[in-house]
């Protein structure tokens, strides 16, 4: 169709035509750049100052605020504590899940059942997971804590003494990010072709050796987004999971990056302090991003 | 016959594993419905008792009292539908233009929102955001909590995905029969794209319902809080160190989501994966 024939038959002069897609991402775009880049410009701005409580005087302080983090000793430690519960939680959750991920694979009787039951914890809230395993690990209680008494003869306060405030993080942050990423391998696997599936599981002694060899392979670019995805989540949305449950305690034994970010931003009000961690989370959340978009398979096409 | 023995075997096995799997997964959300309706005598049994008996209705009745808990559930919902239409609105209209239509700078634009895609602004830009909200005067209220979540890559993504699958000779059909660019969006476009919708809202939705650590912080006042800040406030009320009242809030803060996720859950996993590996 010509293109003024097409003007002519969509109404409208071509003027209005060509502005039209601008007005569409109007309003997206109003969002993504006040309450996104704006607010990350502001940071990066507000990190080389020192800002009063209430934000009216401001002194230029270079990058004293980066240096002074750099040679904070409770920064660092958070720095280690969030490689630390973020490393162990996406490892675990990963292998874990592929496993599940496997088992539901199989066409036994019952497995819609099982699949709704394994994919629940995806419903709720990194709160509502806190809370959970804040219960179920209680001393007085808690029904894992009594099990993990009479199986392992462990007794503790989980919540309170290291290093079992970590270790009850951790159960929940696998807990609640674990059927997402058994979602994602399931689909994966429903695209590997039955036979390889079959032969790889049915067949012969060695079929976990060919599990792993074979299967997966042939999985990776899903583990790779699984494993940033993971990573996200373990890092930024699990304050939820410590605020409820140990509340970056004892002392700061379980304070990750972000809860050292809420504690200077809001609770010690010190702005240009939490500005200089507050570009750094971001930083790194762009390395993530570039990592994935560098190395993962496209996940969106543009054309 | 070896082999048809072997596979009865595996199958035994393997749906063994999966009971106990599925059970052990499920268990914490189970157990939390069970201690919500049982009396302190039975939440405090040593050892812990996991077979309910009877109901009891006194911890949520003794939620709703420690908190303002009607309230803060009100304002979850509205919060949460408030944002899922929005995200709704603005994807699908970015959704359309990049799907439909090439202009300059489509690309770059294009890029700058791809950047954005994993980053939740409330948690990895919650100290300048908060400084704007504040300047704005938007400390406890409502716009704090949604208008800056009303747009998102992921929801532009997914509607330009699906509107890409949308046959052009559509496009071309409402051309001819004079409907311009936004009723075709209207008319045609959006019913042939409900699944997508309401694939997007759920998920929409469960984020929203869900969010923690931004409604805390911009909800100074009681009567502006969330269902899911009411959790940690039942928590550290004194007087309930009561896990049948702490447990009542929390069912109360995870049914919503997890009936949503019972009643769809089909097509939650389908638009999950979607807007997800969708190449």
């Amino acid at each position: 169709m010509g293109r003024s024939v097409r003007t002519a038959l969509f109404g409208g002069s071509s003027v209005r035509r060509k502005i039209f897609p601008y007005l569409l991402l109007i309003p997206t775009y109003l969002v993504i750049i006040l309450f996104i880049y704006m607010p990350a410009f502001d940071a990066l701005y507000n990190s080389f100052f020192r800002v009063s409580v209430f934000g009216r005087r401001r002194i230029f302080v270079g990058l004293q605020n980066f240096l002074s983090l750099f040679t904070d000793k409770d920064y660092l430690y958070a720095v280690n504590f969030t490689l630390v519960y973020t490393g162990t939680t996406v490892v675990i959750s990963i292998f874990l899940s592929f496993f599940l991920a496997l088992l539901l694979d199989q066409k036994v009787p019952g497995s819609k059942i099982y699949r709704t039951l394994i994919f629940a914890p995806y419903a709720v809230s990194y709160a509502v997971a806190g809370a959970l395993w804040g219960f179920l690990l209680n001393p007085v209680v808690g029904h894992v804590n009594y099990l993990m008494r009479i199986l392992f003869g462990i007794q503790t306060h989980w919540l309170t003494t290291r290093p079992f405030a970590a270790y009850s993080l951790i159960f929940a942050s696998i807990w609640k990010t674990l059927p997402f990423n058994v979602i994602f391998y399931l689909a994966a696997l429903q695209s590997v072709p039955s036979e390889v599936m079959e032969a790889s599981i049915i067949d012969g002694a060695n079929s976990w050796k060919r599990v792993w060899k074979i299967i997966f392979p042939l999985v990776s670019p899903i583990t790779f987004y699984l494993v940033i995805m993971s990573i996200i989540s373990a890092t930024f949305q699990s304050f939820a999971i410590i605020d409820v449950m140990t509340r970056g305690g004892p002392g700061i034994y379980t304070t990750n990056l972000v809860y050292k970010l809420y504690l200077d931003g809001f609770r010690f009000q010190k702005i240009g302090l939490a500005s200089a961690e507050n570009v750094i989370l971001f930083v790194m959340m762009m390395i993530v991003t570039i990592l994935y978009f560098t190395y993962g398979q496209r996940r969106v096409h543009y054309q | 016959m070896k082999r048809s023995k072997k596979r009865i075997i595996k199958t035994i096995v393997f749906e063994i594993l999966l009971i106990i799997s599925s059970l052990l997964i499920f268990a914490p959300i189970l157990l939390a419905i069970i201690m919500s309706i049982q009396p302190p005598e039975f939440v405090f049994s040593y050892p812990p008792k996991f077979l309910p008996r009877g109901f009891f209705v006194q911890n949520y009745i003794d939620a709703f009292k420690i908190v303002p808990f009607a309230r803060m559930i009100l304002n979850s919902a509205l919060i949460s539908i408030f944002i899922t239409l929005g995200k709704l609105f603005t994807g699908s209209l970015s959704g359309y233009a990049y799907a439909n239509f090439s202009f300059k700078g489509s690309k770059i634009t294009f890029y700058v929102l791809f950047a954005t895609l994993f980053i939740p602004a409330e948690i990895v830009l919650i100290v300048p955001l908060f400084r704007i909200i504040s300047r704005l005067g938007w400390t406890n209220t409502y716009w704090a909590m949604t208008i800056p979540f009303l747009a998102s890559a992921t929801n532009t993504f997914l509607m330009q995905q699906h509107f890409k699958t949308i046959p052009k000779e559509f496009e071309d059909a409402a051309r001819i029969d004079g409907a311009t660019p936004m009723q075709y969006f209207t008319k045609v476009l959006l019913p042939l794209s409900r699944p997508i919708i309401a694939g997007a809202a759920i998920i929409n939705f469960t984020y929203a319902w869900n969010m923690y650590l931004w409604p805390m912080i911009v909800a100074m006042e009681d009567r502006m809080k969330t269902v899911q800040v009411a959790i940690n406030m039942i928590m550290n009320a004194e007087s309930s160190n009561n896990w049948g009242i702490i447990m009542a809030a929390t069912v109360v803060a995870l049914l919503p989501t997890l009936i949503l996720f019972f009643a769809l859950q089909d097509l939650f996993v389908k638009s999950l994966v979607g807007s997800g590996v969708k190449g």
